[in-house]
């Protein structure tokens, strides 16, 4: 190992980690946005309401992330009426495209996990609700999905680190993010173990903060599980 | 206004570039079989420096992005093989090919994920068992191929099943460090003809195809190795 190399780089690759977790931020708040009526639409029990759904998280999870970040950068070029279009402005840029693209990506897998969670609502608790004389939107909104998003927040988590890791592909299409930065650095010192094993210990870093959040979360959303105070006299 | 059909006659080159990341995936999942069945034994070892082996390559591994172990497994594996050759006074360049690499590194990774289903699956065999097995008079190996390894394959199936879905689609990171597979020869294709959205779409749908055939494939094998086990819960 050469030590000097590893401190020297150091602050470019903490340049790099801040945008991994921008990516990562971002695409998990639109994800998680676009993931709600997905879910909805696809515990529906018409077939026709959740084709839709259940087409679009095959597409997604059937699919490789490369190939998905590849067709929104590189692919929507190839349309005339895309370039000429106003989007054009946003699709251009890589930084949108992989935001874009893992948004979409991510929303399949969350959208699958809010189903699991809305279906193990307990149908007591719905049918209570209803006896009270709520609304199904009422039901929905007040019921159900507080109570699906904290049954979901333990797999969600998991989501969240596969999203980390996944976003290492946005180096793919020009971005310096911290895979992209190592990827920079090892093109000029050409030490790989020193630059990779380095980019790795901040990725392990990441995922170590990001999983004491959750657990944070957990506890926080759960009053009810809290441990009894116990006052010692 | 191209149509969405016409591939410009590259239809056996991407066919060509299926097998290769059909061969990848193999290769990788056998690896990973093995690591993951080492790994295994290594956490349930009864010497603790075996038990922060296996843990520590499990916890290191699932904390790492793929794409980084590719990298570093492709361009790590040459340093690494020169510097043991060195020590043994071979002083020339060795080259490692993508495909051994991208092998070794989805290997590695499906090897740590794996370790932890058949740790999990093999504590799940009741103790019962093995002691029976050993009263009659089985030795030890033949006590884990006969008892244990069976019931582990069952129990880990559905883990492993999934493990393998992702591996699938895993083999296009090894596009970037140069092998010729799916991935790689649609961007060849989409340099020659410009038409990205129409190869990576190509792409996508044979990806489609192929985690389509897998799954039904697991399920399958899944039906096969419940054989003859009651379903209670249901």
């Amino acid at each position: 190992m050469n030590w000097d190399t590893v401190i020297d780089m150091l602050p470019l690759l903490a340049k790099g980690a801040l945008l991994t977790l921008q990516l990562l931020f971002l695409s998990g708040i639109v994800g998680l946005t676009l993931s709600v009526p997905l879910a909805l639409l696809r515990v529906s029990k018409r077939w026709w309401v959740n084709a839709i759904p259940r087409t679009y998280i095959f597409f997604f999870r059937g699919t490789p992330l490369l190939v998905q970040l590849f067709l929104v950068y590189y692919g929507l070029g190839q349309f005339e009426a895309v370039r000429e279009s106003i989007v054009w402005v946003i699709l251009r840029e890589a930084y949108w495209c992989a935001v874009i693209t893992f948004s979409l990506h991510t929303a399949a897998y969350i959208s699958e996990i809010l189903r699991g969670a809305i279906q193990a609502v307990p149908g007591g608790e719905v049918e209570a609700a209803r006896a009270i004389g709520m609304r199904p939107a009422q039901v929905y909104r007040r019921i159900i999905l507080p109570r699906a998003f904290r049954i979901a927040l333990p797999a969600y988590g998991n989501e969240i680190i596969l999203m980390l890791k996944a976003s290492a592909l946005a180096s793919t299409i020009t971005l310096l993010d911290l895979t992209g930065t190592a990827k920079t650095i090892f093109a000029k010192n050409y030490l790989p173990v020193e630059t990779f094993v380095t980019a790795g210990a901040f990725y392990l870093v990441i995922t170590y903060a990001l999983t004491h959040l959750i657990r944070f979360l957990e506890k926080h959303l759960h009053p009810d599980r809290k441990e009894p105070v116990v006052i010692v006299g | 206004m191209p149509t969405l059909i016409d591939l410009h006659g590259f239809g056996a080159q991407l066919l060509a570039g299926t097998f290769v990341t059909l061969q990848l995936a193999l290769a990788s999942v056998v690896l990973g079989l093995a690591l993951g069945l080492l790994g295994a034994s290594a956490k349930l070892s009864d010497f603790v420096a075996m038990r922060l082996v296996g843990d520590g390559y499990s916890t290191l591994v699932r904390g790492l992005p793929e794409f980084l172990v590719v990298l570093t497994f492709y361009f790590g594996a040459t340093d690494l093989l020169m510097g043991i050759a060195s020590w043994f006074g071979y002083d020339e360049y060795i080259e490692v090919s993508a495909f051994a690499a991208g092998t070794t590194a989805l290997g590695f990774i499906f090897g740590a994920y794996a370790s932890e289903l058949f740790r999990g699956a093999i504590i799940a065999i009741p103790a019962g068992q093995s002691e029976a097995a050993r009263a009659l008079g089985m030795s030890r190996r033949q006590t884990f191929f006969r008892i244990t390894l069976p019931q582990v394959w069952r129990i880990a199936l559905p883990g492993l099943g999934n493990l393998f879905m992702i591996l699938m689609k895993d083999t296009a990171l090894v596009s970037v460090v140069g092998l010729e597979e799916l991935m790689r020869v649609t961007t060849f294709a989409v340099g020659r003809t410009k038409e990205p959205f129409t190869f990576y779409l190509a792409a996508a749908v044979i990806y489609l195809i192929l985690t389509s055939i897998a799954s039904y494939g697991l399920r399958h094998m899944e039906k096969r190795a419940n054989l003859g086990v009651r379903e209670l819960a249901q």
